[in-house]
């Protein structure tokens, strides 16, 4: 069965209107972004002579060269780690099913519903006492753990789709369980590995509770972290302020519109699969 | 936000998988490649371990201390639960995170099983790509930057205010995160425009995935609209409205970035969420027992809400 068009109206009607309500609050930030500075922009409106030169000087007063190599090295840090060890413990949990996999799949599933305000507070002085405040190191090694429990949930989702005879092939030919893990089951799994990792990296860009505690010089944060002392300094001047936001969502907006089917993709699989 | 959400978009599946398992009864292999197989896991769990299982556990501990994060603590045994459940601006942050479920839950679950029911399929004209690119933008772009983008649209000379004035409404206008009558409900909007995209997107993937033929049935058995989506496409889209409510309930409880960001729990604490709240005691305040409490508090307000919802969406 096929609704004619006619009876599709109202409801394209509908996803028009929530179209336009998911990109109106952008476009009204790149209309006053584009205002002469010193200005105060009103609502929506396309400036006549629209100054695209406020994002570079956007760029230099927010500084976001470093910004930009912060996140970078926060996503180096995080998301090949990450991906390495959930790859590992959801091949142990879900094709080897080591002895007490059932306990050990509870536990990290556990996480997925605690927020990070459960944790935050211990984890600032935990970190203190490590002497890892204020560094990358200890954002990293916090990241990767608070990605852990959706990482290790949607690796194991893939190897219990994987052929339980494939391990034990190989076991027959003498394959160690490394050397079966890192020749058969990893190049299978890239696809798999691939999404993860386009989430991961989103996750550790956006992150903002954890930044803004462990990690007080805005310029070692997250780029989204960093926002916050922006704010702080410029929240009166309104056209800088839209552009240097602007300036600081526009790598992850890039990286989406690049990879949008997959992202949309991996999305909704760790929200629907099972 | 989106971090959780996801997070939690996963953890809605996580029951079958389990209840799969536990219904084949399928058993580890021989122990020892079991115990080898161990190794697997220990990288994973030993940062899991170290950096949320322990601070969970210490979490616990501090809730039970009056604590300043200098001094000696003093043990308070339950006091900081008692102040988180009679302390008025406590009490207030928890029902805020209530009030903003109807916005962050309730208004996005509608929106996209109106969009979904009514249009069924997008792959007509191409508009299929832009409609998902743009509707899942919100959930693309940090929490905090769509903030600032939203303070921008609701202050005094923002496009909110600018299209009451277009519309005929000037005596409307108001800097709305500024009101104590309407910074918590503008707050909401936020939340629903967080969440409509994904919501649509998520349902309208779900109902491709129903069978065309019970549609054709029903229209051969004279259903009429109303009653194919009361009969066919809510029982069809049960489980992808499952996971809509848990990642947009979750957002709505543990909602941080765009509240810190737009109002501060401002004006007063008219906005006041938990999330913010723990930030503020922990934080700037240092009562750390407190802070902990509430911590403790909101998540297991969290797996009350969730687990029943949980269940309720996944009986067959």
């Amino acid at each position: 069965m096929q609704t004619s068009v006619r009876d599709r109206v109202p409801g394209l009607i509908l996803l028009l209107a929530a179209i336009v309500f998911s990109i109106f609050p952008l476009v009204s930030m790149l209309t006053a972004a584009l205002q002469p500075q010193g200005t105060i922009p009103v609502g929506v409106s396309w400036p006549a002579d629209p100054q695209w030169h406020n994002f570079v000087d956007a760029w230099k007063v927010a500084d976001i060269t470093p910004l930009l190599w912060s996140s970078i090295i926060l996503v180096i840090g995080v998301v090949p780690v990450a991906a390495l060890f959930a790859t590992m413990a959801g091949y142990a949990l879900g094709q080897l099913r080591v002895p007490g996999s059932g306990l050990l799949f509870l536990l990290f599933l556990f996480g997925l519903t605690l927020p990070r305000e459960a944790t935050i507070i211990p984890l600032y002085y935990q970190i203190r006492d490590m002497g890892l405040l204020n560094t990358r190191l200890g954002l990293i090694l916090v990241l990767i753990a608070a990605f852990m429990p959706f990482a290790v949930f949607w690796m194991r989702a893939h190897f219990l789709t994987m052929p339980k005879e494939l391990s034990e092939a190989s076991a027959i030919d003498g394959a160690t369980q490394w050397q079966a893990f890192t020749r058969i089951q990893i190049p299978l799994a890239v696809p798999a590995i691939a999404s993860m990792c386009l989430l991961l990296f989103l996750w550790t860009w956006n992150t903002f509770l954890q930044a803004i505690v462990l990690i007080d010089d805005p310029s070692k944060r997250t780029m989204a972290g960093a926002l916050q002392n922006f704010v702080g300094q410029y929240s009166t001047d309104v056209v800088l302020l839209n552009a240097g936001s602007l300036l600081i969502m526009a790598p992850t907006i890039i990286v989406f519109l690049f990879f949008q089917r997959h992202f949309i993709k991996a999305m909704i699989a760790g929200a629907v699969k099972g | 936000m989106s971090t959780l959400d996801s997070t939690l978009a996963g953890e809605v599946t996580g029951g079958s998988w389990i209840a799969r398992r536990a219904r084949s009864g399928s058993r580890g292999p021989r122990l020892s490649r079991g115990l080898s197989g161990w190794l697997f896991v220990l990288p994973a769990l030993s940062v899991y371990a170290a950096f949320v299982l322990r601070p969970l556990l210490s979490t616990i501990q501090y809730a039970f201390y009056d604590w300043n994060g200098i001094t000696a603590a003093t043990p308070v045994g339950l006091g900081n639960f008692q102040r988180v459940l009679t302390d008025p601006l406590l009490l207030s942050s928890v029902g805020h995170s209530f009030f903003l479920m109807i916005f962050y839950t309730i208004l996005p679950v509608i929106g996209g099983l109106m969009v979904a029911a009514l249009i069924q399929e997008i792959r007509l004209w191409g508009l299929g790509t832009v409609a998902r690119t743009t509707l899942f933008l919100p959930q693309i772009i940090p929490g905090a930057a769509a903030a600032i983008a939203w303070v921008w649209m609701f202050s005094s000379n923002g496009a909110v205010n600018q299209v009451l004035s277009a519309v005929g409404l000037d005596g409307q206008t108001r800097a709305w995160l500024g009101d104590f009558n309407f910074a918590l409900t503008s707050v909401g909007v936020i939340g629903t425009w967080l969440g409509l995209g994904f919501c649509t997107i998520l349902l309208m993937a779900g109902i491709g995935k129903i069978d065309v033929s019970i549609y054709e049935a029903a229209r051969l058995d004279g259903a009429g609209f109303f009653r194919t989506f009361t009969s066919v496409t809510l029982p069809g889209l049960r489980q992808e409205i499952g996971v809509c409510v848990t990642v947009t309930l979750i957002a709505a409880l543990a909602s941080f970035d765009i509240v810190f960001m737009s109002t501060q729990g401002g004006p007063g604490t008219s906005t006041m969420v938990p999330g913010v709240l723990i930030y503020q005691l922990g934080f700037t305040e240092s009562r750390i027992g407190l802070a902990s409490a509430l911590a403790i508090v909101l998540t297991a307000l969290i797996l009350a809400v969730i687990l029943p919802i949980q269940r309720f969406f996944r009986e067959e």
